[in-house]
């Protein structure tokens, strides 16, 4: 008997750990991946691995010769991150376009704050809003799946000419669900599939790596300004990025409230900024930016909403 | 079936086969004990024999004046060969008599009370009290104290701890399968002692016989009841325990008795009785021995004092290198650095994991998942703990109810980024009290 191992308890531990955590996230987005080269060619894997090799690059290089920390790339976080901003940009753009977009995503919103736990905001939104901005006309060009037509995605029409429109678009009602929820329709490279989506959510939720909390909220607040405001609650809910923002973008860890009560503020907060942007501002989609202003919400939730210990009575 | 238990709280592998079917062997008398002078919560005991002398079991080799303390005894007869300071499990090192094995069992003269019903609560504390009596659950706080609570403040109720939540050990389980009439008397000394109108028996549920030999034990018995409790740990943990038992909380600072209620280990009960009954003080207990890394896992009497590697031995010793050996159980055992050390009133259990079941891997930084709060039984943010200690922010984290931490050790079990959250706590309240 030569070392014995001393340390704190507890000596045991559970199975679950970072990296099985992002690792079976991106597991839970391979459905969708699936979808989006079925979609729009396989031209959408080039750009989801051009995103991917650039986070996953950038944090490496980042770690190693700026930081010199340990590199943590095999975490999985990178990838997933990659996979996001991907996932949230137009089918169409040149492959430059999300490389640069995961670098900023990387460098600026992860590491300059302190890797992987400290980051504000989500990283690929960082990305997509700094893309955005940047480049305006790429980032808004949609094609149409199967077909590569470009035009109007459906909330760009629904903004500009109403929902009546947008019917009109798709033939009828019943069509316009169904094409929303299957997918068939203009949209970022990973948003529009909402079925495959909840598939690789239900996956998350079954694995407990999200909780109900942040989606209902999100998704509920959505549905419930919608129609109060007098549009269609499912279509709203449908169309854009609301199905991969509430299950996939606002249910990240690091940036979202730990409490569950905190979780659902910040849900509900994220769903009543995307109604409002999308009847009220500029653009057609609000879901990135509604996502990064409760960002900034989330460590004030965290000091307002804390749970009441065993014993302790309020004064 | 909706059992009673608390909020929060994890499900780690029981890991109780191991020796859950195994009756309690008695360990043969060791050649030699060490006896540390500290081994309960309080003062510590002054040095009552000296070097050369000749012992019997029972005799006091430590006591005080000091009220929240406990006498210690020799656990074999034969010869005092030294009085030094020695390896102890959960201090580092502690002043200990070391006694030598003569060819026999010799005895002091002991007084029975088969007739305890008629002996004054005064008498019953001061049996007690010298029988050094200690919480047997983990904690050693000594029982006549905890017997004693203040005239203002009426026990309505005593709770008898057989939860035994903590993985791998089997001790409290064995006795009350093999030892119910006997826990049920000391329950009754208990009861009797603190004027207690009701009393129960709390115990996880995935341990279904040794709840029905309970309640065939005290079958007739109007204010005793069996209470079965889900399976989840830290079940047994006091504060959790009434929570589930009674829905009453303990407030913080707080003890048990504030809430009316005295919660006792089966294991104490048992001691009780043989120390009031018998006249036997405690010197010796049930460990469990246990662990992929034991070549026969078994519950054994030990007697105190008995070095871990004798008790090793007694269970044929190691069948896998040891990678960590542990007092107490996975959760709340301490990690010892040798197998010098000898067995004290609170070693519920010996476990030793083999070098692959050691976790090594590297904490990372916290990712907020906040798993540590929805697991926290005691409604904690242990991960704010964590981050506020180790930038040695002190107040902020006596904001955060550092202070009321119960180290069950749930949130770094649960921790994907394998964070030492129990030893920032630990750390934590040891600054504070320094300051």
């Amino acid at each position: 008997m030569d070392k014995l191992v001393v340390s704190t308890s507890a000596h045991i531990k559970d199975i679950e750990s970072i990296p099985r955590i992002m690792w079976g996230v991106n597991l839970a987005l391979l459905p969708t991946l699936i979808g989006a080269v079925y979609f729009f060619g396989v031209y959408a894997l080039w750009i989801v691995l051009s995103s991917v090799v650039s986070a996953v690059i950038t944090e490496a290089v980042v770690q190693k010769f700026i930081l010199k920390r340990p590199v943590t790339v095999s975490d999985g976080s990178a990838v997933t991150c990659g996979i996001l901003l991907a996932f949230s940009i137009p089918p169409a753009v040149p492959l430059w376009l999300p490389a640069v977009g995961s670098f900023v995503a990387m460098a600026i919103a992860k590491q300059c704050f302190g890797g992987l736990g400290w980051n504000v905001f989500n990283p690929a939104m960082i990305g997509r809003a700094f893309l955005l901005i940047s480049w305006p006309i790429e980032m808004t060009t949609w094609t149409l799946p199967l077909n590569g037509m470009t035009g109007a995605s459906p909330l760009g029409i629904l903004k500009k000419d109403g929902l009546e429109k947008v019917i009109e678009f798709f033939g009828d009602r019943g069509i316009m669900y169904t094409d929303l929820f299957i997918g068939n329709i203009r949209g970022s490279l990973g948003e529009t599939s909402c079925v495959l989506l909840l598939l690789g959510a239900i996956y998350l939720l079954y694995k407990r790596y999200i909780s109900w909390h942040i989606p209902v909220s999100f998704l509920g607040t959505v549905a419930g300004l919608s129609w109060i405001i007098g549009g269609d609650p499912l279509f709203a809910i449908l169309s854009g990025g609301c199905i991969l923002g509430a299950f996939f973008i606002a249910t990240d860890m690091v940036t979202s409230p730990v409490t569950k009560t905190g979780q659902l503020i910040f849900g509900a907060g994220i769903g009543a900024l995307v109604v409002l942007i999308r009847a009220k501002a500029g653009y057609p989609e609000g879901v990135c930016y509604a996502v990064l202003l409760m960002n900034t919400l989330t460590p004030l939730i965290d000091r307002w909403i804390k749970p009441k210990p065993y014993g302790v009575v309020k004064k | 079936m909706n059992l009673l238990t608390f909020k929060g709280g994890i499900h780690p592998k029981e890991e109780k086969f191991y020796t859950q079917d195994k009756v309690i062997r008695e360990m043969p008398r060791p050649t030699k004990v060490v006896i540390p002078l500290r081994q309960h919560i309080g003062a510590p005991c002054e040095i009552k024999v000296a070097k050369g002398d000749e012992v019997k079991i029972g005799q006091v080799v430590g006591s005080s004046p000091t009220y929240v303390c406990a006498n210690i005894h020799a656990s074999i007869s034969g010869k005092v060969v030294d009085i030094a300071s020695m390896p102890h499990p959960t201090l580092g090192h502690c002043l200990c008599v070391v006694i030598e094995s003569a060819l026999e069992d010799k005895w002091v003269e002991v007084e029975h009370h088969r007739d305890w019903e008629h002996l004054t609560n005064e008498k019953l504390r001061t049996i007690i009290k010298e029988a050094g009596i200690v919480g047997l659950g983990g904690a050693t706080f000594p029982t006549h104290v905890k017997l004693s609570p203040p005239e203002d403040k009426p026990i309505d109720t005593v709770i008898l701890n057989g939860a035994e939540c903590e993985p791998y050990l089997t001790s409290d389980q064995r006795i009350m399968m093999e030892r119910a009439k006997d826990i049920a008397q000391g329950l009754k000394i208990i009861m009797k002692i603190l004027s207690a109108k009701a009393a129960f028996i709390a115990g996880e549920i995935n341990k279904p016989s040794a709840l029905s030999l309970m309640a065939k034990a005290i079958k007739g018995e109007k204010d005793i009841e069996v209470m079965p409790l889900e399976t989840k740990y830290p079940q047994g943990s006091e504060k959790q325990l009434i929570k589930a038992v009674l829905n009453r909380e303990v407030p913080s600072g707080k003890l048990p008795l504030d809430v009316g209620v005295v919660v006792q280990n089966v294991g104490t009960a048992l001691a009780i009785m043989e120390a009031v009954v018998l006249g036997k003080p405690l010197i010796d207990r049930t460990v469990t021995v246990t662990g992929l890394a034991i070549k026969e896992p078994q519950n054994l009497r030990v007697r105190i004092g008995t070095l871990f590697q004798d008790v090793i031995d007694a269970c044929g010793g190691f069948d896998k290198e040891p990678g960590k050996i542990i007092m107490g159980g996975p959760m709340m055992g301490i990690a010892q650095k040798s197998t010098d050390v000898p067995v004290i009133k609170g070693t519920s259990g010996i476990l030793v994991l083999p070098k692959k079941e050691v976790n090594l891997s590297h904490p990372r930084d916290c990712i907020r998942c906040g798993r540590c709060i929805e697991i926290c039984p005691m409604r904690l943010m242990p991960n704010m703990l964590g981050i506020l200690v180790e930038r040695a922010r002190w107040e902020e984290a006596k904001t955060y109810h550092l202070l009321d931490c119960i180290e069950c050790g749930s949130c770094g079990y649960a921790c994907p980024s394998n964070r030492s959250l129990v030893h920032f706590i630990k750390l934590g309240k040891f600054k504070i009290s320094k300051k």
